[in-house]
């Protein structure tokens, strides 16, 4: 019997250029951020842990759901990017998220929390590396 | 902290469960709804709520760096179900993201 695998249709999509996969994740990593300033904003504003009380607050709603569509484009710029090229690109979400609490909710910045990130991207940076070879 | 820690762990077996699920997709996309890829969606959602309780009290330039704890027990995972090898860059990563994490928690308040 010939393999049915061959006989399958295959999934045709034209893939994304290099550039296309950089530019797509990096809206992911602003998009990401926001959702999680949106999430926080909306958990600061609900008063216990309902999911009807957290869906039907906007921030909150709004911060789900830029998340869940930051998934999916995550997943359509990873399908065929290196990942590489691609997880750097990723870890700039920390700065974002970073630079935004600092501007929304008063965080405090310091040298501990700036290192702290600068090493978690560069360990970020160093798996996206690993997994491709 | 606890709960962030919690959402990372739970999240990572929803990436496990999705793995499994994409795994089906090889005998056509409409395979896209399995067990398999629905538990790990639901498990992202659970993970998603200690995160969002999480955040509600503490910081967000701590906690939101904490997620990449998931990286560490997805590299865990994979070794144990799906026996990829732990390579000496993978190794490197997960001693520079744990670095990482302990020096935001110094900065911390």
């Amino acid at each position: 019997m010939i393999s049915s695998a061959s006989a399958l249709p295959q999934q045709q999509h034209k893939p994304f250029t290099r550039l296309q996969s950089i530019a797509l994740v990096f809206i992911c990593t602003i998009l990401g951020a926001v959702a999680q300033i949106l999430m926080k904003t909306g958990s600061a504003q609900v008063p216990r842990f309902d999911v009807i009380l957290i869906l039907s607050n906007l921030p909150s709603l709004a911060g789900y759901a830029l998340y869940g569509l930051n998934t999916l484009l995550l997943m359509l710029a990873l399908r065929d990017g290196e990942l590489s090229l691609l997880y750097p690109v990723i870890a700039l979400t920390y700065v974002w998220v970073t630079m935004l609490s600092v501007y929304f909710f008063h965080e405090v910045m310091n040298p501990w929390k700036i290192c702290g990130i600068a090493v978690i991207m560069a360990g970020v940076t160093v798996l996206g590396r690993a997994g491709t070879k | 902290m606890l709960l962030v820690l919690m959402a990372s762990f739970i999240g990572s077996f929803g990436a496990v469960f999705l793995k499994l699920g994409a795994e089906r997709l090889r005998y056509g996309l409409r395979h896209i709804v399995s067990w398999q890829a629905f538990t790990g969606v639901v498990l992202f959602l659970i993970s998603s709520g200690f995160f969002y309780k999480g955040i509600k009290i503490g910081e967000l330039s701590v906690l939101y760096p904490m997620l990449s704890l998931g990286y560490v027990w997805t590299l865990l995972w994979s070794r144990l179900f799906f026996r990829e090898p732990v390579t000496a860059p993978k190794f490197l990563a997960l001693g520079l993201i744990l670095s990482g994490i302990v020096l935001i928690n110094l900065g911390a308040r």
